[in-house]
């Protein structure tokens, strides 16, 4: 007998959006909701895992989840992990930005003189790929959280981040520079899973794309 | 004391050995009682020799050179190293030439991943056999080899290596942009497929059919659904892919075989049909191959060629979780 299909569902701040499109796709999910301290939710057919956004391609792609919910900006940062990205669910909508200090020509100054912009983030590979890909060069400095701290106290000219209401960057002085990219919330899947139980995951696909444009 | 060894390498010791070495005597009887001879090349070759294997510089992750200066590479897989013995020492012998391998394999890991820098790859080469026949015989022999491994679960994707550029080609699509769509193909990325597709002006409805083919997989059912696409292309692969599913089920049934349209290969050389190999016990794909006649093109001779390789420790573990879920636990 099959094991039922393993989802990967995203704790922080994709949770109650990622949780409504399940609910709308007819997956019970009030358990979930409940504030247990529970991992693992038996929801009819289905396994919901919940784990951090970034766990999501690790698990999916190992195999430990068969298809998984996160942001964009996750698996840009882990474009090395082979899973299929089949649906854009459109929720979750923010920018990768690189921003710098309201009324301060830090970037630039450092850009011209030093000829390299020293910048702090939580992305280190999108940031190195964009830099590179714009012919730039930058000292990347990784913090694990709170990079806007980082150009206030010196550590950096500058950050990459992800904004999405921009109220964070207002509270710290800081003002988007550049627009890197658009991410939005994405459905991917184990390959071997999207094989090998493809009539189950072609059906949660369309249910979930049918919901994720309600 | 402790002496470390390079992350993405390990030790075997003898339990895992015992059992290594029975899953390869099993392998190995089944390539050598259907005719393919065991042959080994060196780990270590000329990097220029590996490089017309071509792929995006990682035809060898590790390259230094030689006392004399030469530049020398680990190989990453064994299917180039085969093209080039045969047309080094067998280009006026008269084909079919069949081969088979158990060897180590070299390629850059990304830390802290489980994967290896060195791996162990069995395989079947099968070089100038008539092209439909060869890959018949080449399934016929990946079965087998899945059979005597004792892997009942596993599965072979079948796809076809040439069917999206064909496809995309018939759509209008610049050079540029059949590639970047191919890419994003390639990377499983369903969403930038679309928005290439669309950025590349493709209508709506050939957009949707686009990703629909490439969603296509299943039993001998999805052969009818791709020719029911209407496009020249799809209705090509799937005569293709049809023709071999008859001549496989004439054959040995084809009950583990699967149709995949979306199917693609990491590696380039390959034109024609393809496979990769899936157990349900292991997330990660098992092995892969299909057909290359250009590889044995980039070497100078024009011969139809066919092969596959599994990953041995993934093969052992698949068979052990097969095994472990047979006996009740999950």
């Amino acid at each position: 007998m099959t094991p039922p299909l393993r989802v990967a569902v995203p704790r922080g701040a994709l949770f109650g959006e990622t949780l409504d499109v399940l609910d709308g796709a007819g997956v019970e999910t009030a358990e979930l909701r409940g504030g247990s301290r529970s991992l693992i939710f038996e929801s009819g057919a289905l396994t919901l895992v919940t784990v951090r956004p970034s766990d999501v391609p690790t698990y999916v792609e190992a195999g430990a989840a068969d298809v998984g919910i996160t942001g964009k900006d996750v698996l840009l940062e882990q474009s090395d992990r082979p899973v299929y990205e089949l649906l854009d669910l459109g929720f979750g909508r923010c920018r990768m930005v690189l921003a710098g200090r309201v009324g301060s020509d830090r970037l630039g100054e450092s850009e011209r003189e030093l000829g390299i912009m020293r910048i702090a983030t939580k992305y280190p590979r999108i940031a190195e790929r964009y830099f590179e890909s714009t012919g730039r060069q930058i000292e990347l400095i990784e913090v694990k959280g709170s990079v806007e701290l980082a150009p206030l106290v010196g550590l950096s000219d500058g950050i990459v981040d992800l904004v999405a209401t921009g109220r964070t960057l207002e509270e710290n002085e800081l003002e988007v520079r550049e627009e890197i990219v658009q991410c939005t919330a994405r459905f991917v899947a184990n390959r071997v899973a999207h094989k090998l139980r493809a009539a189950e995951i072609d059906d949660l696909a369309s249910r979930l794309r049918e919901a994720s444009r309600r | 004391m402790i002496h470390p060894i390079p992350p993405g390498t390990r030790d075997v010791l003898p339990e895992e050995m015992r059992e290594l070495r029975k899953l390869q005597a099993a392998l190995l009887g089944v390539f050598e009682g259907r005719g393919y001879g065991e042959v080994s090349t060196p780990a270590l070759e000329y990097d220029e020799v590996l490089a017309r294997g071509g792929g995006r510089g990682d035809h060898a992750a590790y390259r230094f050179f030689d006392e004399s200066g030469e530049l020398l590479a680990l190989r990453s897989e064994m299917t180039v190293p085969i093209a080039r013995l045969v047309a080094t020492r067998y280009a006026q012998a008269d084909p079919p030439h069949r081969f088979c391998y158990l060897a180590g394999a070299y390629r850059a890991v990304s830390p802290q991943r489980g994967e290896m820098r060195e791996f162990l790859q069995a395989g079947v080469e099968l070089i100038g056999a008539p092209a439909a026949e060869g890959t018949v015989e080449v399934i016929e022999v990946l079965e087998a080899a899945l059979d005597a491994a004792g892997l009942g679960s596993a599965v072979i994707g079948l796809g076809d290596a040439d069917l999206f550029r064909d496809l995309l080609e018939e759509l209008g699509l610049g050079v540029e942009a059949v590639d970047a769509s191919l890419a994003q193909l390639t990377a499983r990325d369903l969403v930038g497929l679309e928005q290439e597709l669309e950025g590349a002006g493709v209508a709506d409805e050939q957009v949707a059919d686009c990703l629909a083919l490439s969603q296509l997989r299943g039993g001998p059912e999805v052969l009818e659904r791709a020719q029911a696409q209407g496009s020249a292309a799809a209705g090509r692969a799937a005569g293709r892919l049809t023709a071999l599913a008859d001549s496989l089920g004439s054959r040995t049934g084809g009950h583990r075989v699967q149709f995949d349209f979306g199917l693609t290969r990491d590696l380039t050389y390959y034109n024609g049909p393809i496979l990769e190999v899936y157990d349900p016990a292991l997330g990660r794909v098992l092995g892969g191959g299909g057909r290359y006649d250009g590889l044995m093109k980039r070497f100078g001779i024009d011969r139809s060629a066919a092969g596959f390789a599994l990953n041995l420790e993934r093969v052992h573990v698949a068979q052990i979780e097969e095994r472990r879920r047979k006996e009740g636990g999950e």
